[in-house]
This record gives structure tokens, sequence and C-alpha cells, in this order.
């Protein structure tokens, strides 16, 4: 007598399960089905000469370059950021907390054409940076400002519960041991973030690498200079080259798809490592 | 509290490296934060507040206020079905597959929106796998709201289910169990038991799914056609009349946009503030 | 109405939970499952609940089989070790709760409903806490909630699962015999599970002490702790003395003293015998036969003494427990040269190639000669 089996002992198992596979089947897989196939129509051959173009390469180049220059520098600063909410007292800190989250909330077109005016040479910034004789509106630069926006909440949000719950014993222990602050940043408080950290760095990266509406008004969309490939993917779909948008969207998917995996490893790795260290 | 007591000398260089640090921190978020939300409001009543409300009374921007609020209105409770669904099968179950379910739950963020749009595109378009039958009975989805719901349904799909599972995961079914041992049927331990417990949860996962659907760019870009007064959000609504020069009307619709963004923020502080045991973990992306 | 629990068997993934499991529970009858934690109590527990079901077996009361209703239908109340009381519910509306899901046809009028919340408020002196909400109790007036809430719907049986664990050791004392009380007055078959004996022993009709899984003794508390059947229950049940035996000639002894013919054959070389402490007789004079002894600690408490002796000729430590007044007749102190002699024993025939306990469990009550029998429940 399987009793055990048999009996689930809350309701709604074939219910809940069923609905979401359901949905998820027709709002997700679906769909993506589609795109595999339609994406397949191209041929290997197609999918070469895809790849080999100077304007599409141009294109990924800039949007995983610039994602990951971008997320590198919210790394950075979304650690600053997390440490000063988390560690500190100030006025003013619950504000900016929750202003943290704006990139979040605000839709990506108002982004897109706030960021441009701001850093049009005639914008308040774009006119600082013009002193210098940089440009930002219309460049490459502009386009990876516009990914360091939209990626910035998820470094800080990502890493603020772990500092929170941080051991602060840890860190009084290694002063008492004579460390200095940046020794023991680096070899005691370091560590116990990496992982969230590079988390954070991949939610952001994947925000950046997909970002349309907040970074195509800043670009200036001009072709092997500041094209992001989701742009590629909708100028293939105006010219009605459904197999080529469709191929250089899978692309895009497996190539985020590597780069997760690899930051997964990396973080698998730095999680063993962080509880081995002595 | 460090208990350490410190000679006197070395306390300045920590101030001075803390009033550091929070400058710096607060210098970046006001740079890249502050300033663009500031221009919005700037830019959009840079001509005087008379063109402001003339742009914003547009009845093309009336029909995009409407159109967004509709696929909201859509959007919205369809995900709160699925999410409370999926929340409900992955929190209280053990199953085959169970991460791969999880997986394909968080898989909408890890896509790009235009390739959100692009994939209906392929399903429904005219030239896509059912294309042919919707034309043949007269059925648009894509250049219509079918599509825009669609794409905005795909794109904030993980949202509600996000905030629950965790919330969920972390109560345990012990109140379930009571429930049923004291003789509750399904439906009465769904509604007088589950859902009380997760109610903020709930709204705030209602909450992030609302500001995105309104929101949504790229995917409802790539499905709508941009046929004004008809296909048209509030959001391509922005982009068309910046592509048209019409700054001062693009920035109008978009102070609109920025001010549900602000409001989103603000009931956002707000639930996390009072209920903040309630909700599981908040980072937009964080697990 | 007695519920017959036969064979049941349930495994996790890496260990078995429940190992073939056998009990009959009379009604009325106040019961504790008592054990460590993974012994298998909360399980069994949970079974009877119908939160869990087990691999093979059955629970059968007057014919009907109980494992095929499902948690809603059993009549049963349980009394989780949390509480899990609702939080969104106020104090009254928890207790109502199992009356105002019943399907209509069986549901009680609105005024009935808060005629008997109110009884049961005031049965477990809560009557002014009805509009509260659970956070703003304690955490004893929650367990009270806990139970009045149980007790609403008028359940056949009774489940506690470690109902005390959470709270203080002065509230849990005082918990637990109001328990027992309400017990008595409402005459509801009672099963409740703890790891703490003291409860156990002191609560129960019958104590059920649990083992990885297995029973390991039933009985009443008395027999429990005179009687215990196993090397584990020795053990676990109060303290206990661990003397290795061996055979030596026709009896089994220890350190020089024996502990007489053995009751089984001669194929049984050693033995192992528990003697509680309460069961090791002084003499100071060395004349009297007994293990030579040193005595190393004296820790008085109240109206006992224990005593901590060291006893070469056995290799080991042993504890005693005497009188405050005999501590003072013999003019103990530390450092004092003694003879210690069980009183009484229980014996456990080990197994000479496995080198534990036999499994057929031979077992023997050993008691000197000249000392009274004591009278067993």
């Amino acid at each position: 007598m399987a009793l055990a089996k048999r009996h689930r002992v809350l309701p709604g198992f074939g219910l809940s399960v069923g609905y979401t596979l359901a949905f998820l089947g027709l709002i997700v897989l679906l769909p993506l089905a589609a795109l595999a196939w339609k994406a397949s129509g191209i041929g290997v051959a197609g999918l070469l000469h895809l790849l080999a173009a100077p304007r599409t390469q141009a294109a990924l180049k800039l949007s995983f370059g610039g994602a990951f220059a971008a997320s590198l520098i919210n790394a950075v600063f979304g650690l600053l950021v997390a440490w000063v909410l988390v560690r500190y007292r100030f006025p003013g800190r619950r504000l900016l907390d929750a202003l943290v989250d704006l990139p979040f909330a605000l839709p990506t077109a108002v982004a897109g054409i706030a960021l441009t005016a701001l850093y049009a040479p005639n914008g308040w910034l774009g006119h600082a940076f013009d002193a210098f004789g940089v440009r930002v509106a219309y460049t490459q630069l502009g386009v990876g400002i516009a990914m360091v926006f939209v990626g910035f909440p998820f470094v800080v949000r990502t890493l603020q519960p772990v500092l929170e719950s941080m051991d602060r014993d840890m860190e009084e222990a290694a002063e008492s041991l004579g460390a200095r602050r940046s020794q023991t940043f680096t070899r005691v408080i370091l560590p116990v973030l990496a992982p969230a950290l590079l988390t954070g760095f991949a939610l952001a990266l994947a925000r950046a690498v997909g970002e349309y509406g907040s970074v195509i008004f800043i670009a200036g969309n001009l072709p092997m200079r500041t094209e992001i490939a989701p742009l590629l993917i909708v100028q293939k779909l105006e010219q009605f080259d459904y197999a080529g948008a469709a191929a250089l969207g899978v692309v895009m998917l497996g190539f985020s798809f590597v780069m997760l995996a690899a930051l997964s490893l990396l973080q698998r790795w730095s999680r063993r490592w962080a509880e081995s260290s002595p | 509290m460090n208990a350490m007591v410190l000679p006197r000398t070395s306390i300045w260089p920590r101030r001075l490296q803390r009033a550091l640090l929070i400058l710096v921190a607060v210098a970046f978020m006001l740079v890249f934060l502050l300033l663009p939300l500031a221009v919005v409001f700037t830019e959009a009543l840079a001509k005087g507040v008379q063109t402001f409300m003339a742009a914003i009374t547009l009845p093309e921007a009336w029909s995009s206020i409407r159109l967004t609020l509709l696929v909201a209105a859509m959007v919205v409770p369809l995900n709160v079905v699925f999410g409370v669904a999926a929340a409900w099968a992955m929190a209280r179950f053990e199953f085959r597959g169970k991460a791969l379910l999880g997986a394909l739950i968080d898989l909408p963020f890890a896509v790009s929106p235009v390739i959100a749009g692009l994939i209906y595109v392929l399903l429904f378009g005219a030239q896509g796998w059912f294309g042919p039958w919707l034309d043949a009975h007269g059925i648009r989805i894509i250049f219509a709201v079918p599509g825009l719901v669609l794409a905005s349904i795909f794109v904030t799909l993980p949202f509600v289910a996000r905030e629950l599972i965790p919330l969920m995961q972390a109560q345990g079914s012990e109140d379930e169990e009571a429930a049923r041992v004291l003789g509750a049927s399904g439906w009465q331990m769904f509604f007088r038991v589950t859902l009380p417990n997760i109610r903020w949860a709930l709204l705030y996962g209602v909450l992030l799914c609302n500001a995105r659907a309104m929101g949504e760019f790229g995917a409802v870009s790539v499905v709508s056609g941009h046929i004004r007064g008809l296909t048209t959000t509030m959001p391509l609504e922005v982009e068309m009349r910046y592509n048209e020069y019409d700054y001062a009307g693009a920035f109008a619709v978009a102070s609109l946009l920025a001010l549900l963004a602000l409001l989103t923020l603000a009931i956002k502080s707000l639930l996390e503030w009072r209920y903040g045991e309630d909700l599981a973990a908040h980072a937009p992306g964080g697990r | 109405m007695t519920l017959e629990l036969s064979h049941l068997t349930r495994r996790f993934t890496d260990y078995p939970a429940l190992d073939d499991v056998s009990l009959d529970i009379p009604p009325g009858e106040f019961l504790a499952l008592l054990g460590p934690s993974g012994s298998g109590k909360t399980t069994l527990l949970r079974i009877l609940a119908g939160l869990d079901y087990p691999e093979s077996g059955s629970v059968h009361q007057a014919g009907r089989d109980l494992l095929a209703l499902d948690a809603r239908r059993r009549k049963v109340g349980l009394v989780f070790q949390h509480y899990a009381l609702f939080r969104h519910l106020t104090v009254a509306d928890n207790v109502a709760f199992g009356l105002r899901v019943r399907p209509w046809r069986r549901r009680p009028k609105r005024a009935e409903i808060a005629a008997r919340v109110e009884r049961l408020l005031q049965r477990v002196q809560l009557q002014d806490m009805a509009k509260r909400y659970p956070a703003q109790l304690s955490g004893g007036q929650r367990q009270r909630v806990a139970l009045a809430r149980a007790l609403a719907v008028e359940p056949d049986l009774l489940l506690l699962d470690e109902p005390f664990g959470a709270l203080d050791a002065q509230v849990r004392v005082s918990l637990r015999r109001w328990l027992r009380e309400l017990h008595d007055e409402f005459g509801l078959t009672t099963v409740f599970v703890t790891h703490d004996q003291e409860e156990a022993l002191e609560l129960a009709d019958r104590v059920v002490v649990m083992n990885r899984g297995r029973i390991e003794q039933v009985g009443t508390p008395d027999a429990i702790y005179q009687d215990p059947a196993t090397p584990f229950v020795c053990e676990f049940i109060g303290k206990a003395n661990r003397i290795d035996l061996a055979r030596v000639g026709r009896g089994m002894a220890a350190g020089g003293w024996s502990f007489g013919e053995a009751p089984w054959g001669a194929g049984v070389e050693r033995a192992l015998a528990y003697v509680r402490p309460e069961q090791l007789a002084l003499d100071t004079s060395m004349t009297e036969p007994g293990w030579p002894a040193q005595l190393r600690h004296v820790y008085r408490a109240g109206s006992v003494a224990h005593l901590e002796l060291d006893a070469p000729v056995l290799g080991q430590r042993l504890q005693v427990q005497i009188t405050r007044e005999d501590f003072t007749r013999l003019g103990l102190c530390a450092g004092m040269n003694l003879h210690a002699r069980p009183k009484r024993a229980v014996v456990f025939a080990v197994d000479g190639a496995t080198d534990s306990p036999s499994a057929a469990g031979e077992r023997w009550t050993w008691i000197a000669d000249g000392d009274p029998v004591p009278a067993l429940v």
C-alpha cells in the first residue's frame, strides 16, 4: 500500500501545477518554440553569414561589451551605495534608499528621453562634458551610461540583505588582531559579499544586454557605432526578415545563457571559497 | 556597536572616510538617478504650464492613457492568478521538475523585451505560425490590443510569483494544515488562511507588475505597429512625439509616467516599512 | 472505540521515521509519546491527524479505516508546537474557525457559535482576550487559545505536538497540570508528544517510549521507570549506572560482586546491568560485601544528595542518590572510602557476536536477597 505516495495532505496540487504549466506553456514555451523554429529556418549558412556581418558583430559587441562595462561600474558603485545605506545613518538615508529603485519603476522610454536630454550637448550634464570636448549623447559612452542607469538597482538590492545580516563579530575580530580597515574589507568582508555581488552583477548584466527603451534614444543608432543588438532585431522585423530577426534573437539568448551559466559557476566557486578561506 | 576604544588621533580619518563614502554614494545617485528624473519635469514644463496642459489633453494623449490603463487592467489580474497558482504549487508541494518550473517562471526576466515582442510576432503575425488561421478568421492579435496584452503578460509574468514563492516557503504550511484539521475545505482554507497571510506580498507584487505593465516599451513597441489612437500606449506615445521633435509633448506624457513611477516608489516604501516581515526578499531580481 | 494502530511504517529518504509500530489506545486515555528527536513520535502524531500517511500499516477505530479519511474528516483536534494561530483573526475568531468552516448543513447558528466560543474561552481563562490578536498574547496564552480552538470542534481525539516546548519552565509546569485537569474533565482521548520525560511521567496514564522509529516500551510511568524493558529506556528515563557483567561460573558478576545465577543458558557470556542511583546501598564500615569505592563529589540538592563514587574495581564512576537523612546518618564526606552494593538491577544479555544487547531482548530483573520487592503498578 503506497499510501504515502498517493496522498498529498494539502489540496490543489493538480489544479495549481496544471494551471501553471498551461499558462507557462502558452505564454512562454510556445512563443519560444516559434522563435527557435523560425530561427532554424535561416540554416547554418545563413546563421554564419549573419554572425559574420560587420554590423551584427558591432551591435553584439556593443550590447554585450557595453553591458559588461556598465555592470562592472554598477558592481563598484552599487557596493558602495549598499554599504553606505546599510552601515551609516545620515539625514535623507530613507529617501535615498527609496530612490535606488527608480530605474526599476521608471518606464524605459521615459528614462531614454530623459538621459538623452541630460547628456545632449545642450543638456545639463552634456554641457559640462562638452567643455572638455567629450560627447556623451549619440556615442557609445551614452549607451554605457544608460546601461548603468538600468542595472543599478540590481546590485544594490542584492547586496543589501547580505550586508544587513552580516555578522559584525568577524570584522571586530580582524581588527582586534591588527588588520587595517582595508585589509578587513578585502579579506573578511568581500569574500562574504562575493556571491551576492556576482548575483547582482549577473542580474544587472542580463538587464543591460537586453535593454531597449532606455538606450535607443541616447544611442543615436548609428550603424556600426552605436547600434545595439535589440535594435537590429527590430530593424529586421521592419524589413520582414523574420528568420534573420529570429536568428539574431536566438544568438542573443544563447550568448546570455552562456554568460549567465559562467557566472553561476563562478558564483558557486566563490561561495565555496568564501566558506573555506581562513 | 564597536566597543573598542580607539585613540583619539585615529577617529578623524575614520570620520573623514565615512563622510567621503557617503558623499560619493550620494553624488553618484544624484547624478545618475535624480538628474534624469528632474529633467523629465523641467523639460515638460519648459514651454510653460499652458503648453503642458495642451499636450496632455490632446486626443492621442487621452487614448494612449486609456489604452495603457486597459492593458494594465487585463495584464495584472491574469498575472496575479498565475502568480498565486505558481506560488501554491512551488511552495507547498514537492515534485519532480520543480527546479525546472522555477527556472521557467524566471525566464522572462532574462529575455530582452524586444525578443519578448518578437516571439509573439512570430506566433501571431501575418507570417507567423497562426498568422494564416487568424487572418482567415478575421482575428487580429499583432498590431492590435491582444498583442499588447500578451507581450505585456510575458514581460511581467514573474513579478507576482517571485514575491509570493519565497514568502510562502518561509511561512510554511502549518497554518493551512491547522485549517484542514479544523475541517476547512480547500477553498475555505485558501480564502480564510492563505490569502490573508500573503496579502501584503500580493499587493507588493501587484504594484511592481502594474508599474512594469504600464511602462513597458520594447516588447510593446514590436507588437504594436504604432497605430496612433489604436495601439499606442503612453510609452509609445512618448517615443512617437519625440521622433516628431515634439519634445515638450513627449516630456509632458513622460512626466505623467514619471509621476506614476514616483507613486509606485512611495507605495513600495510604505509597504516595505510597515509590512517588512510579511514581504519576502524584495530585490528586483533577488532570490 | 479503541484506536488500533498496526504495523505502521514510514520512511523518509534517508531514514525510517516509523518502523513497524503497533499500538492500541483505549478511549479516554492520556497517552504520552516520549523520545529523542528523530524517534518518530511527531510522525506518528501527524499520521493520526491525517497530515502524513504511512507506507504500510493501518489505523482502525471500531472497524473503520481511519487512513481512508483525509485530515478534514478525521474529527481530530491538533495543537501545534508553535500554535499555528491565524494571525489576522482575533482570539474569538480563531476559536470559532472550525465551527465557521463547517458545511452549512452542520454549521451552528451564529449565536450558538458565539456562545460556544465564550464558554471555551472561559474554560481556558481567556474570556477577556476575545478581541485581541495572537501577536498581543504571551506564549502560554497563545497555547491556551490553540487548545480552545482544537476543542471547539468537539473532536474524538486530541493531539498535541510538544505543546509546551516553547514556553518558560514555570509556565510549562502550571500549563501541563492544567491540561491534565482539562482532560479529566472532558474525558477526551489525548495523545501528546514530548521529549521531556518529567512531563510525560508526570501527566500520562501510559507512556510510549520511542527511539529511531520503534517503540521501546509501552507502560505506566511507574512501569517505565521501575521496569525498563530495554537498555535505551534505562538510559533515556531517569538516571542509571551502566555496568558490564561477565559470566563467572554459573552466574554473572562484575568487580567481584555476583548477581547470582542468570536465568539464561551458558551461551550468554556477557551482560549489561543498569542500576538506578537510588538503588545503591552504601556501607561506611567497609565490612559488608560490596564494591570498594571512594566518594569523590557530593551535590546536595534539597531533600536528596547526589554522590559520585569512584570504583576502580569496576573501572568506572558510580552515581548514587540517597536521602538527606541517610547522608547525615552515615556522616559522609568527600574522600571517604566505603562499600557500595546494588539492591536492584535490570540486566540485559549481550550477544557475543554483535557486542550489543541481544536481539532476542533477554532481560532479567535482579533483586538483592532480603530486600523488599517494590510494588509495581
